[in-house]
């Protein structure tokens, strides 16, 4: 028996990459994604794996290794997958070369998302064969299914987990690294070059790749246990129930129905095995689908004449759990515990010393300014008692939306000026086209790229313009000013300023929002949380220290309980938490009556 | 039969470590295991809880409501927002120790006085301030593996589930070399309290 080890469904996509002889990973940082390629990094002769700088490049990068003839992966966060698309579909005409799994991670009940979408429907829409996994041994041996699969197919296998896969640990038997003989490389034009008339012949194998797909979804599959029938034994003629689901629900449905129910498993979900459905269908008297989100599988179920109970019940929308799918099913609540008195939220919060915090007290001051967000950290500018933000919707998307809207308002005769802000890895992402076509078209769009020096929100990730890759190896850094410059920023409208310096941010904004055209502002500062580079201590002053709230001056106006600062409480007395606090001054240099100093520690 | 464990408490707090060397210990004889951590957003001070399920054969990796057995809180009024989790007849084990807020620290709410005394009037509950203990002991960072030595003795005295572990190991392997002496005897000090 081999040995079996805890791992979360991230870790074991990176073990079974690793297992399967995977040559090339690539991936754009996002939850609950991200932690696939920083295990994969970790394995001794294991494949080559990057950064890249969004989910479009990584998608890219790993067609070109299978094109080039190895096993690759792209990992990404749900609405990553929206990113990587348009080469995605694609690929799926052109096929492979060295087999490719893109593994998309969604985020039911949107722990850390801006959307709930169901990843699932891609699968549809681009004719992907796809696996789900219900736990870390499965994820694990269906990275290994879906690089053979692919390779079998001459098809990309989206791997689609949820949230509850990839953080949830459980044991997975380990195995040793079969590395694969790399697959000659010949230029193909007829395969690879998607020129119309090609891809009209790509378009017709496609199709017809699906009848072979299905075959193995109702056979093959089954017999490998991936597409799978449990009977219940001792069921009464007429009261027979089954379940059908996939993924995460699968558990839950476990756990609801006990061993009174028959189950039909399911591991690859496109193409749906529907003569495996019907099968099991006519062996129950009531069939219910257990899915999370969408109707996926419901849909192709009752499109096939299949009677089935699924989202006249279940939620379709949130994560599902046991007690939702019981409540949903059987009408019943586990018996509960309540308090009388209850517990105040506890909402995410900028942390203390954070740098966005100096830059965002200054523009929260500011009248007739209209903030686009962008997705990181910094969206939590837009939380109490900062909330200087008026929208967010994906990476990339402040500067674009904010020219948007700073054309209508000019249209419109209305004098509300654009602030775009974007972080450095978000400005990287998909931010410089926009910042072009700020420039291109000229708005007097005010972009801030909040400059952290990581990709903060993810937990720290290298990027471009860390000057460190993946493996922590020196590289080339970008140079955010220049770039600006590049793309057509006036030089003297491209600002670089320390955020934490309230005096600096406020001239700032002063010049910026009075000039006529474009302008940037590069605020740059680390992350609180980052693990300084010799880089950072050489050009920032990162000594530690605290601020102290001297008791006798402060005549608790509470202004620098303002700044929202986790470190400050503004209770009967004010006082600063010495273990939070970083010393960034911002509670100084707004308190009115110098009743805040700062001790070296 | 399945057994659910429920840690809850403020990012920063060691919750997950706590998890990982109780999951561990759990797997070292022989049980199923499952443990599901939320990640993200806690980092920037929002709330964390990570759940385990052990038993022959776990289905589920999450908790539902009224499905814990054990529920270890190592915030005050974390322990109050999770007590709808806890199943009735369950143990809670609190760590009398508070981090206030974003609301709080803004003055926009009150922190709720009374917890200890409302909890403990609605179910069975073992309150400590292993904050307090730890730092005692030499470094606060300690809190989270006093609070697993208690929650391994809370285990201990409904089951034999823990039977065998060697704890010491499990510790060893999960903790830096430097902190191992501190975080052992953290663990036995939060066991035998």
């Amino acid at each position: 028996m081999s040995e079996k080890k805890l791992m979360t469904g991230n870790e074991a996509v990176a073990r079974g990459a690793w297992e399967a002889g995977l040559v090339f990973a690539s991936a754009y940082p996002g939850t609950p994604s991200t932690e696939i390629l920083e295990n994969l990094v970790g394995y001794e002769d294991g494949p080559y794996t990057e950064w890249a700088p969004n989910e479009k490049v990584a998608m890219e990068a790993a067609i070109g290794a299978s094109m080039a003839g190895v096993r690759s992966m792209a990992t990404m966060k749900h609405v990553g997958v929206n990113v990587a698309a348009d080469p995605l579909f694609t690929f799926a005409y052109t096929g492979v070369n060295g087999g490719m799994v893109l593994v998309s991670a969604d985020d039911p009940g949107l722990h850390s998302s801006q959307n709930e979408q169901d990843n699932r429907h891609y699968a549809d829409a681009a004719k992907l064969l796809m696996l789900e996994p219900s736990d870390s041994a499965e994820a694990k041996n269906y990275v290994k299914l879906g690089l053979e699969l692919s390779e079998r197919f001459d098809t990309p296998v989206l791997l689609r987990m949820t949230t509850r896969i990839c953080h949830s640990k459980s044991l997975v038997p380990l195995d040793e690294r079969t590395p694969v003989a790399y697959i000659p490389y010949e230029r193909n034009i007829a395969k690879f070059v998607a020129t119309p008339a090609n891809a009209r012949v790509m378009r017709e194998k496609l199709i017809a790749r699906f009848k072979d797909e299905q075959d193995y979804s109702n056979g093959e599959a089954v017999r490998l246990g991936v597409n799978r029938i449990e009977w219940a034994s001792g069921q009464t003629e007429g009261e027979r129930v089954g379940v059908v689901s996939a993924g995460a629900a699968y558990q839950y449905a476990r756990d609801v129905f006990g061993d009174g129910a028959s189950y039909l498993k399911l591991g690859v979900t496109w193409p749906m095995p529907i003569e495996l459905v019907r099968e099991f269908a006519s062996g129950v008297d009531k069939l219910y689908v257990i899915e999370e989100l969408d109707p996926y599988m419901e849909m192709k179920i009752k499109a096939a004449g299949i009677d089935c109970i699924g989202k006249e019940i279940i939620p379709e929308w949130d994560e599902l759990n046991t007690d939702v799918v019981r409540r949903a099913v059987f009408g019943e609540s586990a018996e509960t515990l309540t308090a009388d008195i209850k517990a105040v939220p506890r909402p995410p919060t900028l942390c203390a010393g954070c740098p966005h915090r100096g830059f965002f007290y200054g523009l929260s001051k500011r009248k007739d300014v209209v903030i686009t967000g962008d997705i990181g950290c910094y969206t939590l500018g837009s939380a109490p008692p900062l909330s200087a933000m008026d929208s967010c919707f994906c990476m990339g998307g402040s500067i674009s939306t904010g020219h948007g809207a700073a054309k209508a308002f000019e249209a419109s005769g209305r004098d509300a000026r654009i602030v775009a802000v974007i972080g450095d890895s978000t400005f990287f992402h998909s931010g410089v086209t926009s910042l072009m076509n700020v420039a291109y078209n000229g708005s007097r769009t005010v972009t801030i790229v909040m400059d952290n020096r990581i990709t903060a929100m993810t937990g720290q990730q290298q990027n471009p313009g860390t000057g460190f890759t993946l493996q922590g190896e020196p590289a080339p850094q970008v140079d955010i000013p220049l770039l600006c410059e590049a793309i057509g920023i006036n030089k003297d409208n491209i600002h670089v300023i320390n955020p934490l310096n309230l005096d600096e941010v406020n001239k700032t904004l002063d010049h910026v929002l009075a000039a006529e055209e474009a302008s940037v502002v590069i605020t740059r500062w680390p992350c609180a949380l980052k693990r300084f580079s010799a880089g950072d201590l050489a050009e920032f002053e990162l000594e530690r220290k605290v601020c102290v709230v001297d008791s006798e001056k402060c005549t608790r106006c509470k202004l620098c309980v303002k700044t929202g600062c986790p470190a400050i409480y503004g209770g009967e007395v004010v006082t600063i938490n010495g273990d939070m606090c970083t010393g960034c001054d911002i509670c100084i240099q707004i308190c009115p009556f110098g009743a805040i100093r700062e001790v070296t520690t | 039969m399945t057994t659910a464990i429920l840690l809850v408490g403020v990012g920063g707090q060691g919750t997950i470590l706590a998890s990982k060397i109780l999951s561990e210990g759990l797997v070292s004889v022989g049980h199923d295991v499952k443990m599901s951590e939320i990640h993200g957003m806690s980092q920037r001070g929002g709330n964390v809880s990570t759940q385990i399920r052990y038993g022959d054969k776990v289905n589920s990796p999450i908790i539902g409501k009224g499905e814990a057995d054990i529920i270890v809180a190592f915030e005050k009024m974390e322990a109050l927002r999770w007590l709808e989790y806890l199943k009735p007849g369950g143990k809670m084990i609190v760590n009398d120790f508070e981090i206030p807020p974003a609301p709080v620290l803004m003055g926009v709410a009150a922190y709720p006085e009374g917890i200890l005394e409302e909890l403990s009037a609605k179910a069975d509950v073992t309150t400590l301030r292993a904050g307090e203990i730890a730092e005692r002991m030499g470094n606060a960072r300690a809190m989270n593996i006093v609070l697993l030595g208690a929650t391994v003795r809370a285990i201990a005295a409904v089951s034999d589930a823990i039977e065998g572990i060697c704890w010491d190991e499990i510790l060893r392997a999960n903790i830096k070399p430097a902190f191992v002496e501190l975080n052992t005897k953290a663990f036995t000090r939060g066991f035998e309290l």
